[in-house]
């Protein structure tokens, strides 16, 4: 079985039914606007709402996330030995999730599952996420996923992938936790693959006609960290930034955290908490020297970073999916598109 | 899974106040659990990162000897929020070590080879560690001549006196202790910055020859154009950067230069891989 039709008005229920073994995340909308968020277990997914403000990394990478506690009480035994937290094993599912949100997971794996250190807590949560995606039939004006290997109704990373027919979803399995979920909503209406992926592969053409995008990444392999680090541009593009973090917090594919600590009476806790390179805090030493102790240092680094430093270090392309977020919200509009073709068509005249 | 970001616990061994200042103390640390002190085996240059329940975590180097045992030991300056709690702690106080982490001087390499190793100020410590495991009796035909040069900026801030003036007696080490200044009129060693005592007293490089350099930037600033000087080719010159670390692991994404993260893919770096990439440390 490797497509099925689920009419919509067995959605809700089959979702409902599926609480008993899923935790349901999807998205809502409310007064921040839409987030992908734990479902209420009356609500369903607004499956039709726009993009959301923020990306889906936070259900695998909490804000903020506790690792480890201690004891500061010296009359128990283990006092000042720190013990993890346990992870969150249970399973979870990601309704209506982008395309491009789930391409984003597979780049953010590279770091936190890689082959010295495995982030237990990610990881954990990864193990226990099933994605099911809805593919994006219009996409919005900032959305330039084609460009970077991915798209509107891209598979990479999904479990399943949906496409909506007006009274019913299309859906076409792809993954082992994929049959684990329609079977958990008792969703088992077969429909003749030949046909659905023709229905698919239309569908997807449409919804890629529609993205205008003259982003061009194939140049920027060619060049030397070196030459895009001194290109003379890094001024220009970062005169308007404010350093707010904006673009970091609503990236999917950035992972940068800080570690903290706290203490509440007698108990230690060490969180991690996403951070940004946008601060100049991020890199500032003990001493007050500062590696990258200002603006242009820091906005080159993010551009450095997404746009060759990932790119030469997994040769997996760049690190960005083309959802176009950091492009709607940044408060100044600085736009990684025009930041990219200028990396990408820099000529060094040395 | 194992979790790297789990210390081990360890208990305070000792706190030797370690210069005049009082501003850095040595903390020796043993290991609560016998058996993590073989989960922790380290080489000379590596760095662990000193964990204080409910303060926080600072990376540092590794101050002892991979050739000692029973205890690691490391040598921390106070300056801020964790360093300054951990100067007030007391012997017999529990906390953690996480490590060791990074990589370390290459020590396959440098076998049958000159080495002479440049320190300034309190960046010592993996240097007193890699001079310890080279002057071990196992270890110490493994290379040939070794010179070391070390400055601070008066008697009573250098680091590990005694071992300094042991060393300085032995014959299979060539010692360039220096100060910037003193009013002691006993003193019998150079004066002078680490740049002018390096020019005039390292060994000229041959294609045999390594030097490790670890100190301020200002000190390495100067302490380059010098080795320049004497013939040494830029993947000759050894360094260890200290950039600003949160996790150790290469996961935060904080210490990067480039594309190579300093707690992962260093400290340790030559000259030669760092000026490939922008200087952000
Ligand atoms: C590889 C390496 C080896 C080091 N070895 C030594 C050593 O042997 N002895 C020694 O005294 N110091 C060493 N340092 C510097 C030491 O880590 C900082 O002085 C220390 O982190 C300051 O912490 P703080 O909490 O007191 O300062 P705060 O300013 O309160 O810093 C808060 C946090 O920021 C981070 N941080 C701040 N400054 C630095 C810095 N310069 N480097 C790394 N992280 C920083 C730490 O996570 C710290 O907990 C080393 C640094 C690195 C990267
Ligand atoms: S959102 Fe815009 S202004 Fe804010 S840090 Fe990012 S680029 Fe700068
Ligand atoms: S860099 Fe911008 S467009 Fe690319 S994935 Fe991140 S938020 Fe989306
Ligand atoms: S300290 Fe976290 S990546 Fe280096």
């Amino acid at each position: 079985m490797n497509f099925i039709t689920i009419d919509k008005k067995d959605w809700a229920p089959g979702i409902d039914k599926s609480r008993k073994t899923f935790r349901v995340y999807g998205p809502v909308e409310d007064e921040n606007g839409c987030q992908i968020k734990p479902l209420a277990p009356d609500t369903a997914p607004k499956m039709d709402a726009p993009v959301t403000v923020m990306s889906a990394k936070s259900v695998l990478f909490p804000q903020t996330e506790k690792i480890l506690t201690a004891t500061l009480d010296e009359s128990k035994q283990d006092h000042h030995v720190m013990t993890p937290v346990e992870t969150d094993d249970m399973p979870r599912v990601v309704l209506g999730i982008r395309p491009y949100d789930a391409k984003a997971v597979q780049l953010v794996k590279l770091n936190f599952d890689n082959p010295d250190y495995q982030d237990p807590y990610w990881c954990a949560a990864y193990e226990a996420t099933t994605f099911v995606g809805l593919g994006v039939t219009h996409p919005g004006p900032c959305d330039f996923s084609t460009a970077v290997g991915c798209g509107p109704f891209s598979e990479e990373g999904l479990d399943v992938l949906m496409a909506d027919m007006d009274d019913k979803y299309l859906a076409k399995i792809l993954t082992k936790k994929g049959e684990n979920w329609v079977a958990a909503c008792g969703f088992d209406t077969e429909a003749d693959p030949k046909e659905s992926q023709v229905l698919f592969d239309v569908l997807r053409k449409e919804a890629e006609k529609q993205i205008q995008t003259d982003l061009a990444t194939d140049k920027l392999a060619g060049k030397t960290i070196l030459d895009l680090y001194d290109a003379p541009f890094w001024d220009d593009v970062a005169f308007s930034c404010i350093n707010c973090g904006t673009c970091t917090y609503v990236c999917p594919t950035c992972w940068c955290f800080d570690i903290q600590d706290e203490t509440r009476h007698n108990t230690a806790v060490r969180f991690r908490n996403w951070d940004t390179c946008m601060s100049s805090l991020f890199t500032h030493h003990a001493s007050g020297h500062n590696p990258r102790g200002t603006k242009v240092h820091r906005v080159r680094q993010r551009f450095m970073h997404k746009l060759k430093y990932f790119l030469d270090k997994y040769d997996q392309g760049i690190m960005c999916v083309g959802c176009g977020r950091c492009v709607a919200s940044c408060p100044v509009n600085i736009d990684i598109r025009e930041v990219c073709n200028r990396m990408n068509d820099y000529e060094t005249t040395k | 899974m194992e979790n790297p970001y789990l210390p081990y616990p360890v208990r305070i061994d000792d706190i030797e106040v370690a210069t005049e200042d009082k501003s850095l103390k040595t903390f020796t640390f043993v290991f609560v659990n016998p058996a993590d002190e073989e989960k922790f085996a380290y080489k000379a240059g590596q760095f662990a990162e000193l964990s204080i329940p409910g303060v926080g975590e600072i990376p540092i180097g590794i101050a002892s000897s991979p050739v000692e045992k029973g205890f690691v030991k490391f040598t921390v300056f106070r300056t801020g929020v964790v360093t300054t709690h951990l100067h007030n702690m007391k012997k017999g106080d529990l906390m953690g070590i996480r490590g060791p982490l990074g990589n370390w001087y290459p020590w396959d390499k440098l076998e049958n080879k000159n080495v002479v190793i440049i320190g300034g100020g309190f960046a010592f410590t993996t240097l007193r560690s890699s001079i310890v495991y080279m002057l071990d009796p196992a270890n110490r035909k493994k290379f040939k001549n070794i010179d070391v040069v070390y400055g601070a900026r008066s008697p009573g801030m250098l680091l590990y006196r005694e071992e300094l003036f042991d060393w300085e007696k032995r014959d299979d080490i060539n010692m360039h202790i220096t100060v910037d200044g003193t009013d002691d009129p006993d003193w019998k060693y150079h004066t002078g910055f680490v740049p002018q005592v390096v020019e005039d007293n390292a060994p000229v490089a041959d294609e045999d020859t390594y030097a490790i350099v670890c100190g301020p930037p200002i000190m390495i600033k100067f302490t380059q154009p010098a080795l320049t000087k004497l013939g040494y080719q830029p993947h000759q010159i050894i360094m260890s950067l200290e950039n600003r670390m949160k996790c150790g692991i290469g996961m935060c994404g904080r210490c990067n230069i480039g594309k190579e993260l300093v707690c992962k893919d260093g400290p340790v770096f030559t000259l030669e891989e760092i000026n490939q990439t922008p200087k952000e440390y």
